[in-house]
């Protein structure tokens, strides 16, 4: 278990803009009040899509049976981490203290059957309150079966699912990587301009939405060493420390292993966003720039063009179609304002957006690109949500998976655009896909039936969607 | 309004259409003791049979005048008088349709002709009656066999109003129903639930649901139909409330229901979709004087849920479809009404009811123009019959089956697409095939740059589509 030193250490984050802030990202979660995940889930949702690594949830059953196989990540080989594996502890177990053992004999299982590369033990609350030793179960098992063990101690009363990140990402760092270098160039290679290593950080391939971004990578030869986590390998993990530069896609969830990489190997890293047309170019500009390339920088702008070229005149009937459309969003940090960009990238008008998460850093942006009357939203209970989407008159709400039957249910377009979603908006082609999903929700004619009463209710008081549907028809014409 | 693509190629590949006898048959099929008998030679029913029997897996009553090449040449008048006679002495139903093929049309029959010299000859069958249909597959349909033959029966055994002392309302809470080949037994059990929520007393014309709808009885063997209207049931349809007619294709039968009795006529098109639904509903509580009843009000909020919960992958879908007319049509509807796109609608012969579909063309043809018509608008998923299976699989997209004949499925009759739930079934259904089978990914990418093991690349080759 870890001591309160230790979360103490880990709550004190010196590159993330929360951590003077009374309002930080990791305060304590309210009782009766609280939504967010815990240090287990956000340590697991951060290290699950390493593909072929034996992730064992070391716990009773709640921990794994209810959150196994429950993301949209992909990957282009090895599907081990699709495999659900919990030591799913028994009241025996606990009593008795058998919990280590039984972890220990997991670890072969999981060795003997499925021949893993590596294999990863996520400790939870249970075994953390009942004092199992995870980190000495894992060097014993290691030792023995000669296979890397790595524990995450993640209990979930650590904190927030914010906090988990971090552990899985302190783990990393602390036992993975540095712990092999990376391949020689493939000989099949040719090319006169240099290759640059570099690492993504927190890019989780959601959809496979990655696989819009990686071939320009490619293209400009940017070797990824790595992407934590998405489509990564254990063998790509162990490789980077050896990056020239590290991006830290969106999220700061992991801001901890961009830091330390600095700190122990020197490595400058970027912060970056793959949503929207504007943000993708960004994103590809900064690596040039910290690469201080200058035959790449000429590449990138040549490849900035002719995509940019290509895709907005692709997105052109769209437009037509989405402008002015108004839209309600409520993501957590700094989605906030990598999406509203792509949003006015295609005419449409952000009329609040969430901030519970974002840091004041974020909250200047948006108010840089939305203007300073916009509308911040604090309270993301479904009642605040659905009050402003009626109150600003919200033509749809993009928000996060959980916020989906509620948007649903009071008869509101609805974009998902959390981790479980099934599309991709990454990268230029990711925003052709993203206008298809937007349009496809705001024009469908279920809106116009489901508002409707019912024909033998007609006299029936339904003023207070009128607004809505007329929209709908509007959009429909 | 619809732009009808005819048909110009020669050869029918991977044909959609099943023959006007087919549809008479069914027709017959949903009245009590009855027995269709093909005109033409034994191959007709034969085939007709084995059709039949895959489709419902039941044994099917099906009788053939079995035209011989004497016959064929000299003329099967007596094929058709002594068929008649012999299935009235052996098996004493209470209905026989003549249905003609077009071998028999082409040789000149006069079916009604041979039905009158029967009758003549042999009054002792006067009980059973006899109904002759033109329905030579040469022309036409399922649909429009099956409307014929309903259109003849309605002819032949409802008494005039006049004649028989019937009214309007006499049966306070009687009405009839017409209903399409569309609709499976499984449909007509929940359609009848329906009614019967509004303390209605439905009579299906004809009812499949109570002849063919799988169940065991106790007669190890009956040479007839067990179960469907009865005939004696049809003298009564003059005192009904009202009738509902379900398909564009019976509106000759009704409009001649209507002339005979005096009942009258509500006319809707198919039950797929809340608006079908609503107007069902709204028809039924205005001829019941009920108020609609809490259940059904549930039912319909639940398919409303399910409409939004299903439209993000029904939405922008494209949708082949081969069906005839009625069905097509009731499923254009309700692909529309989820915001999905009908691109190619096949359909097996022209009928009216085609100009007033919603889609940009309507193919009269094959499988194959649904194939080909699939192709080039990319389709994600087709609706069809058994047949339309192999069609989909080289399209590489998933199918929902509907239509005659389902072979390939076990329970296919018994398919619930109707009213609020079957809706929701359905939609149900189009999703999760969706989800599974037609859900567009993003390739995998393989960098070349990628530290990614070396035996990946033989574990795990790229899947090819």
């Amino acid at each position: 278990m870890k001591s309160t030193k230790d979360i103490a250490a880990l709550l004190d984050e010196p590159a993330c803009e929360h951590n003077k802030k009374e309002k930080s990202g990791c305060a304590k979660p309210k009782p009766g009040a609280s939504a967010g995940g815990c240090a287990f889930d956000g340590a697991q949702i951060a290290l699950l899509p390493i593909a072929d690594v034996a992730h064992i949830v070391h716990g009773p059953i709640a921990c794994a049976g209810s959150s196994w196989d429950n993301r949209g990540t992909r990957s282009s080989g090895a599907d081990l981490y699709r495999i659900g594996m919990t030591t799913d502890l028994t009241e025996q177990d606990i009593v008795m203290g058998r919990a280590e053992k039984r972890l220990f004999h997991a670890i072969k299982q999981a060795i003997d059957t499925y021949h893993p590369p590596a294999v990863f033990i996520y400790n939870t609350c249970v075994p953390a309150l009942i004092g199992d030793d995870i980190k000495a179960v894992c060097k014993s098992a290691e030792e023995r079966w000669g296979v890397p063990v790595v524990p995450i101690d993640s209990a979930g009363f650590y904190g927030t699912k914010n906090l988990g990140n971090r552990i899985a990402g302190d783990a990393m760092v602390d036992y993975v990587i540095g712990t092999r270098d990376p391949d020689p160039l493939p000989a099949t290679i040719k090319t006169n301009s240099k290759v640059h290593d570099v690492n993504l950080i927190g890019e989780y391939n959601i959809a496979g939405e990655f696989w819009h971004v990686l071939p320009l990578l490619d293209e400009l030869g940017l070797r990824v060493l790595c992407t934590l986590s998405g489509d990564a390998r254990f063998r790509e993990v162990q490789t980077m420390h050896k990056a020239e530069v590290n991006m830290m896609v969106c999220s700061k969830a992991m801001v901890n292993v961009a830091r330390k990489l600095q700190k122990n190997y020197g490595t400058p890293w970027f912060e970056g966003s793959f949503y929207g047309i504007t943000d993708t170019s960004q994103a590809l500009r900064d690596f040039a720039k910290s690469l201080n390339d200058v035959d790449l920088t000429t590449r990138t702008e040549a490849l900035i063009l002719r995509e940019e070229t290509r895709v907005r005149k692709e997105l052109e009937p769209w437009k037509v179609r989405l402008k002015n459309k108004r839209v309600l969003l409520f993501t957590g940090g700094v989605k906030s304002w990598s999406v509203i960009s792509a949003l006015q990238d295609l005419g449409m008008v952000v009329v609040a957006t969430g901030t519970k998460k974002s840091t004041e850093e974020d909250k200047a942006r948006i108010r840089e690109l939305m203007g300073e009357d916009t509308v911040m939203i604090d309270d993301g209970s479904p009642r605040a949500l659905l009050k402003i989407v009626h109150d600003y008159k919200a033509d749809i709400l993009i928000a996060g998976g959980r916020n989906m039957y509620t948007a649903l249910k009071a008869k509101i377009p609805f974009l998902d655009i959390n981790q479980e979603r099934e599309f991709g908006y990454e990268g230029y082609q990711g925003m052709l896909e993203l206008v298809r999903q937007l349009a496809l929700t705001i024009e469908s004619p279920v809106w116009k039936s489901v508002r409707a009463p019912a024909p033998w209710k007609v006299s029936a008081d339904t003023a207070s969607f009128e607004g809505q549907s007329i929209r709908a028809e509007v959009a429909n014409g | 309004m619809a732009d009808i693509l005819k048909r110009n190629k020669a050869l029918s590949v991977n044909p959609l259409k099943a023959s006007q006898p087919i549809g008479g048959s069914l027709a017959t099929l949903g009245f009590n003791r009855a027995m269709p008998m093909l005109h033409g030679s034994q191959g007709c029913t034969a085939f007709a049979k084995v059709f039949f029997v895959r489709h419902f897996r039941e044994p099917i009553p099906l009788q053939s005048t079995a035209m011989d090449q004497g016959s064929s040449v000299m003329g099967a008048d007596e094929n058709v008088r002594e068929g008649i006679k012999t299935i009235a002495a052996k098996s004493r139903p209470t209905l026989i349709t003549i249905l003609t093929t077009g071998l028999a049309e082409t040789q000149g029959c006069d079916v009604q002709r041979n039905v009158r010299e029967f009758r003549e000859a042999n009054p002792e069958f006067a009980d059973v009656a006899v109904v002759a249909v033109n329905t030579p597959d040469f022309t036409g349909s399922v649909e429009t066999g099956y409307a014929a033959t309903l259109t003849e029966i309605i002819r032949a055994v409802v008494p005039y109003a006049k004649e028989a002392g019937t009214y309007p309302g006499k049966r306070k809470r009687q009405v009839n129903v017409l209903v399409s080949y569309m609709l499976t037994p499984g449909d007509l059990e929940a359609l009848r639930d329906i009614l019967e929520q509004f303390q209605l007393r439905p009579v299906f014309v004809p009812d499949l649901s109570d002849s063919l709808d799988g169940c065991l009885t106790d007669e190890d063997f009956s040479p007839v139909t067990i179960g469907g209207t009865l005939l004696s049931e049809m003298a009564t349809l003059g005192d009904s409330l009202a009738t509902v007619v379900i398909g564009p294709s019976l509106i000759k039968a009704a409009e001649l229901l209507a002339e005979k009795t005096g009942v009258p006529n509500h006319f809707l098109d198919h039950l797929y979709g809340l608006k079908a639904n609503d107007a069902l509903i709204s028809v039924l509580a205005a001829i019941s004087g009920q108020v609609v009843p809490e259940r059904i009000e549930r039912q319909r909020a639940q398919l409303q849920d399910a409409m939004l919960d299903t439209h993000f992958m029904l939405g922008q879908l494209r949708i082949a479809i081969a069906a005839d007319a009625d069905l097509l049509n009731a499923f254009v509807d309700l692909v529309q009404e989820m915001g999905g796109d009908v691109v190619a609608a096949v359909t097996s012969c022209n009928v009216p009811l085609l100009t007033r579909i919603p889609v940009d063309s309507i193919k009269i043809g094959d499988l194959e123009d649904m194939e080909l018509i699939g192709k080039a608008n990319k389709v994600q998923l087709v609706i069809g019959n058994s047949h339309a299976t192999d069609t989909a699989e080289r399209l590489g997209v998933p199918i929902l089956r509907a239509g005659f004949p389902l072979y390939d499925i076990i329970g296919g009759y018994q398919l619930t697409r109707i009213g609020y739930r079957g809706t929701r079934q359905t939609l149900f259904d189009l999703a999760n095939l969706v989800i599974n089978f037609s859900h567009e990914e993003i390739p995998v990418y393989r960098s070349v740059y990628a530290q990614k093991p070396a035996t990946e690349l033989t574990d795990y080759p790229l899947s090819c589509h």
